[in-house]
């Protein structure tokens, strides 16, 4: 006799219990620490806590382990948590020119007040694998200099002062930013919450997208203004007390894409900005941003739209990796009712094309 | 570190509350789909975050909780939502879908008919019914609003034109209220009538797309079609091997190698309901074990 399938839900518990057997891997080697995940898988923290939206090292440290390193799942676990945190009002905006550098580059000129700053990078090294990091290794302490008093402009402020570059769109008190976590998104959607929707979105698409401009795929002739990543204030404005309070400091990283723009009748040639902002150091992230930022103000400033990165719905719509990786991996939940609708109707039209073909070939015959 | 701590049924009471509206528009507009801000739920999108947040918003402490998928009230997603609300919320779960007052679904309405006092939960993957037709929502928003709904109707046309008869057996169209065209999520089209009608309110939840609808309580809800081309019902050529129903969807279970199969209630507690008022399948000559004199 046939027994419809019970038991799903020993299954489920069973299943989670490997899990954790699995996360733990061989007993006989060290458990991994929050502390060595947030210090030495640093890199890997701010994208979790940029695409989680949540700067908090240690929960995306927790957030990375309990995923077993799988990114995306760490940054839905912060989200998730997230989600559920209260929200007592927003921060005065950072001010990226006050920050504390550790790395500064620019692209277009080749000196600056403040000077070109490499800091911390890959960039230079020889991608050839060390030997030396296969056990424990205790490099070299760094090079210091006392931190120089003066400030470091940022290099778009050096071309806005003789207009050469559009302005930066003012703060207007009247229309708060919006925030796509708490609204739902519709279209056409401003650049508040285009950047807000980038910031969150998935490292690797906004780079195979940004790429895609390189290609000729809405083409912005960027020039990297300007890299800067370092620590800033973050300041809020707290009502009992009526200024703005120190809350600490966050670490950023900040990419001014300048483009070209021809001028219009009314308006005279200048470049356009692209703008990427993450937490942490995460150089990929920003500058990819910063190309797509740039191709989404096509309507904005009057562009041919034809390109996949210039349309607005296409990309922000697809952006989320949380999104993307539910509704893709919802494939593996059953769906045998509506498969079995479609095998009866896949049956049926069968029946019927062989029907048409039997009559058809009697009918042939027939004449013949 | 942060210790999370939760609110009864996990949403916060502010959440709560901008999802109620939501549901209240819906409930005045039939058929419209409400745009709400949906929130990051500690399952996937896709895996029923948006029936999972209607539930959430209309649950209360008395409320009684069945949840299936694929009709079944044991299959794995359906499990684990309900364990969600029995941990979060405490309330009292059931698989007797007479017994529920809030029925949270995938791909199914219950074979029996639905009381006044009852809410049917549908999670949603694609609230838009003309998005395989237009994928622009700034586009499909204005169709709807205009009431251009030529598009769906070539579409079934052209099912007819090379069918024969409309090709459409899952997630097939209505128009409710005689107003909107609305995507009734991917149950068969074996269900669609139940929706006509109803004494339940029915509420849709769509999580990733944020966008929820609904049919309140005796709502015209009507499957597209065409006068000389109706609306057919999908009937199975079998009965359940289980139960011996005649009128339910059945699900095709391959019993062995040689791709013999066997037709089954997809509606779980429908087949164990019937078969412990006695109703025998050719599968199920053996007298019900647990219930034999009941």
């Amino acid at each position: 006799m046939y027994v419809a399938v019970k038991g799903g839900e020993r299954a489920i518990e069973n299943a989670h219990r490997l899990l954790a057997h699995e996360r733990r891997g061989d007993r006989a080697v060290p458990e991994v620490s929050l502390a060595q995940i947030s210090n030495q898988l640093g890199l890997a923290v701010d994208r979790v806590m940029t695409e989680g939206s949540l700067y908090d090292r240690e929960l995306a440290a927790l957030a990375i382990k309990q995923a077993r390193g799988d990114m995306i799942e760490a940054i839905f676990l912060l989200r998730a948590f997230r989600a559920t945190l209260p929200r007592f009002g927003s921060s005065e905006p950072v001010d990226t020119s006050q920050m504390q550098v550790r790395r500064r580059v620019s692209s277009t000129f080749k000196d600056m007040p403040g000077g070109q700053v490499l800091g911390p990078t890959f960039d230079y090294t020889h991608r050839l694998l060390d030997p030396e990091l296969t056990g424990e290794s205790s490099p070299e302490q760094p090079v210091m200099t006392d931190a120089e008093p003066g400030l470091m402009p940022r290099v778009t402020d050096i071309l806005g002062r003789d207009g050469l570059i559009e302005a930066s769109p003012a703060e207007d008190p009247e229309k708060p930013v919006g925030d796509l976590t708490r609204d739902a998104l519709s279209f056409p959607a401003d650049r508040d919450l285009r950047l807000q929707n980038l910031a969150r979105g998935d490292e690797g698409y906004l780079l195979a997208l940004g790429y895609s401009t390189q290609r000729g795929y809405g083409r912005s002739h960027p020039f990297a203004g300007e890299i800067r990543l370092g620590e800033v204030d973050v300041e809020f404005v707290a009502e009992d007390v009526g200024f703005a309070v120190p809350l600490g400091s966050i670490t950023l990283t900040e990419c001014q894409m300048v483009n070209q723009f021809k001028g219009s009748d009314t308006e005279a040639p200048c470049f356009t900005r692209g703008y990427g902002l993450a937490f942490g150091q995460s150089e990929r992230k920003v500058m990819s941003m910063a190309l797509v930022d740039r191709a989404l103000r096509a309507r904005e400033l009057g562009e041919d739209i034809k390109a996949p990165a210039q349309d607005e719905e296409f990309v922000m719509s697809h952006s989320d990796n949380v999104q993307a990786t539910g509704f893709v991996e919802h494939l593996k939940l059953p769906h045998y009712v509506d498969f079995q609708s479609e095998l009866g109707l896949l049956r049926k039209l069968r029946k019927e094309f062989a029907d048409a073909n039997e009559t058809a070939v009697a009918l042939q015959e027939a004449a013949e | 570190m942060n210790a999370p701590t939760y609110n009864f049924a996990y949403l916060d009471e502010q959440t709560k509350r901008m999802i109620r509206r939501a549901i209240l528009k819906a409930i005045a507009i039939p058929g419209y789909q409400v745009p709400f801000a949906s929130r990051e739920m500690p399952m996937p999108y896709g895996w029923g975050t948006g029936g999972v947040q209607v539930t959430a918003a209309i649950l209360g402490p008395v409320d009684k909780l069945k949840v299936i998928d694929q009709g079944s009230d044991d299959t794995t997603n359906a499990i684990s939502i309900r364990k969600f609300f029995e941990k979060t919320a405490g309330v009292a779960v059931t698989t007797n879908t007479n017994d529920a007052t809030v029925i949270q679904t995938r791909h199914r309405i219950p074979e029996a008919t639905l009381q006044a006092h009852q809410v049917l939960v549908y999670q949603v993957p694609i609230p838009e019914p003309l998005r395989f037709l237009e994928p622009r929502e700034t586009e499909t928003r204005r169709m709807h609003a205009l009431g251009e709904y030529g598009l769906i109707h070539v579409k079934l046309y052209e099912d007819i034109a090379r069918f024969g008869h409309i090709a459409t057996a899952y997630a097939y169209p209505v128009k409710v209220n005689a107003r909107y065209v609305m995507d009734p999520s991917p149950t068969p089209k074996f269900d669609n009538p139940k929706m006509n009608n109803s004494a339940a309110l029915q509420l849709f939840g769509a999580g990733r797309e944020k966008r929820i609808y609904a049919i309140p309580p005796y709502t015209s809800v009507v499957s597209l079609d065409f006068e000389d081309h109706p609306f057919e019902p999908y009937k199975h050529k079998a009965c359940c091997a289980l139960c011996n129903a005649e009128d339910s969807y059945l699900d095709e279970i391959v019993t062995d190698n040689k791709g013999s199969r066997m037709f089954v209630c997809s509606d779980t507690d429908y087949c164990e309901t019937r078969q412990s008022q006695g109703h025998r399948g050719s599968e199920n000559a053996a007298p019900y074990a647990e219930s034999a004199n009941a």
